[in-house]
């Protein structure tokens, strides 16, 4: 995993605290730093693999191509390294990034709605469900479900995957919360019933599936990002995207939200409103990043957990931040996925679990009053 | 959820009016047929066994709680005001608040900033402010949850003196203090303390309703009181009128005796205690 302290460590002693209370300064120091890691990450991973590229070298170039200044491979380049990074690499480095980005932000969103720091889509069955809508589009999009598929083309699967996780998160929310409370106890037992229910369902679909739908559909049990390809990047990047753009909006409410829901529109927040809307997002990108990439567990427990013991809960930096480091993790990730056992592949899901699980356990011990458990 | 300013001003009157209100929780009613009016400028005590209705009520009169009847603050009906605009008439303060994530002090006091104030060293002024009126001044960096239950709830005073700052409004209408319990983790010396800066945003024109369990201190610091039992109104007026031991006798169906000692305000104590 990328070193996501060490910009922010220089000036560590001076902006830890001031005495007053004050951690803006610290928040503002990690996200600068975490932009300059997100940036280097995603250099390193261009360049690493079988065959090492100059990358430095093709950036002009790259910049040039998108611009619409070059078709095709640029003069004095190795055509080899020009495709191996505009084909391969760069569509996996973006994708990754949206998809950690997606997953980190969706964590931190989670766990402020529910005021919980281990509420996170993977653990309470919202990409099961999401992995559920997707599967019965890549098993039935060729039959009941094809004029869907034809309707909605590269969009059909996200937008299943979307739906899908969008239901299982208005379940949880209606099972776990009585009386403007949530329980947490309930919240995670239902996610655990809910993602073995959607998992089962998603089982049936394996035995109607052919043998290459099955591949597609085998991915989802740990998730990877191979098979990256720009057409993913850009069934995903839409409705990420359009998250990360919204998600802001949020913070000043999910701030007040720490307090309670009462407290929160006693300062003037529309509670209701704002769960829709985090609910909504949530459910959006979790399910644009389980349709590309299956499902990538522990990144939105992680993330926002480390950030909040750096620089505190503040979501106003919190979600910015998750986002990068949700980003440079996943490409992290990707990239030792993809060299550790080279030539092959490891899913990218079991380097985020061996990382995340142990993770996870360290918060359950350190936090024995959880609250509301 | 997204407003940054405050809202136009509302038209205000005064007064706080409680008009037949009746409120139910699950079909149960809690609250029945209650009339009263507070009136700014004066704490309003509201007093009664456990389980009389007082937080209901509160709940109601604050926006949180659907209810029958007329809850009017100052003129518009709460229960028509959006949350931003309610949020710059009144502050509440909750029984136990619990917090989520590990936010410091001047975080949570912070969170009462509602005016969308940008200036960051008028915002930290205005934190040292009100924790200084709390009594905890240089407690900015400490971490909410690492507090006694007296801290925070002195905390969450300060967070709820920063949504409502000034008593009166800009246009001189006075805004409204809900405290739930206020007092009760408080040890006697912050009791006082916290009593006391209520009284004083009266004093400025402010309004302030608040739930109590101390006959004493109600008594040193109400200005009217209203008495609940069985979720009715037992008796609504000035302090001396209502503080009376055959009432709350009745009230707390306890016997009560007033205790006077020369040169000093009466003290309310069981009636089997006295010497």
């Amino acid at each position: 995993m990328s070193d996501t302290s060490l910009p922010g460590r220089l000036a560590w002693s001076g902006l830890k605290d001031a005495g007053n209370g004050n951690r803006e300064p610290l928040a503002r120091a990690v996200i600068a730093g975490l932009m300059v890691v997100t940036l280097t990450v995603m250099l390193a991973s261009l360049a690493t693999g079988p065959i090492a590229v100059p990358v430095l070298d093709l950036l002009p170039h790259m910049a040039a191509y998108f611009l619409g200044d070059l078709d095709g491979a640029p003069e004095g380049i190795s055509l080899r390294d020009w495709i191996v990074v505009m084909d391969i690499r760069l569509p996996r480095v973006v994708l990754g990034a949206l998809v950690g980005a997606a997953l980190a932000v969706s964590g931190a969103v989670m766990q402020g709605l529910f005021r919980n720091p281990l509420a996170d889509p993977g653990i309470v069955g919202v990409s099961a469900g999401a992995g559920l809508g997707a599967a019965l589009f890549i098993v039935l999009g060729n039959a009941v479900l094809a004029p869907v598929m034809a309707l909605l083309g590269i969009y059909a699967v996200p937008l299943a995957a979307f739906g899908g996780g969008l239901i299982t998160t208005l379940l949880l929310y209606r099972i776990g919360t009585r009386g403007g409370i949530t329980s947490v106890a309930t919240l995670l037992l239902a996610g655990i019933a809910l993602g073995a229910l959607t998992g089962a369902m998603t089982g049936l679909l394996v035995y109607v599936a052919d043998d290459h739908q099955l591949r597609d559909l085998q991915f989802w049990g740990l998730g990877s990002l191979a098979g990256s390809n720009w057409d993913k990047v850009l069934s995903a990047a839409p409705i990420i995207l359009a998250m990360l753009v919204c998600v802001p909006f949020l913070a000043r409410g999910l701030n007040a939200l720490t307090l309670g829901e009462a407290a929160a529109s006693h300062l003037g927040i529309r509670v209701q409103r704002l769960k829709n809307l985090s609910i909504v997002l949530v459910a959006g990108a979790t399910g644009a990043s389980v349709a590309v990439s299956g499902g990538i567990g522990f990144v939105g427990i992680v993330v926002p957990h480390l950030l909040r013991l750096t620089m505190g809960p503040d979501h106003r930096f919190l979600l910015p931040a998750a986002a990068l480091l949700g980003a440079s993790m996943l490409i992290a990730a990707d990239t030792l996925a993809r060299t550790i056992v080279a030539p092959a592949e490891m899913p990218i899901g079991i380097i985020t679990a061996f990382a995340g699980a142990p993770f996870f356990l360290w918060i359950l011990l350190r936090k024995r009053g959880l609250t509301g458990l | 959820m997204f407003h940054q300013k405050m809202p136009d001003a509302v038209p205000l009157t005064p007064d706080l009016v409680v008009d037949g209100v009746s409120v139910s929780a699950d079909k149960v009613p809690i609250v029945r047929d209650l009339s009263f009016k507070a009136t700014a400028g004066e704490v309003l005590a509201i007093i009664g066994p456990s389980g009389s209705g007082k937080t209901t009520l509160m709940r109601a009169m604050t926006g949180e709680m659907a209810y029958r009847g007329t809850i009017s603050l100052g003129g518009p009906e709460v229960r028509g005001l959006a949350p931003e605009v309610l949020a710059c008439v009144r502050g509440v303060l909750p029984q136990a608040s619990q917090i989520s994530f590990p936010l410091n002090v001047s975080e949570v006091v912070g969170l009462g900033l509602i005016d969308g104030q940008r200036d960051r060293q008028a915002r930290k002024r205005r934190i040292a402010e009100a924790l200084g009126r709390v009594g905890l001044s240089g407690f900015e960096g400490r971490t909410y949850q690492d507090l006694s239950g007296g801290e925070q709830q002195r905390v969450q005073l300060a967070r709820v003196l920063c949504q409502v700052w000034e008593p009166l409004d800009p246009v001189g209408a006075p805004r409204w203090l809900f405290l739930d319990e206020p007092v009760s983790s408080l040890d006697i010396k912050h009791q006082y303390q916290i009593m006391r800066l209520a009284r004083d945003y009266a004093i400025n024109g402010g309004g302030v309703v608040a739930v109590l369990h101390d006959l004493n201190l109600t008594a040193a610091f109400a200005d009217r009181v209203l008495v609940m039992r069985d979720g009715e109104g037992l008796a609504f007026g000035l302090r001396d009128e209502v503080m009376r031991p055959e009432l709350l006798s009745v009230t707390y169906d306890f016997p009560l005796e007033c205790l006077a000692v020369a040169g000093a305000r009466p003290v309310i104590v069981p009636a089997e205690d006295k010497a």
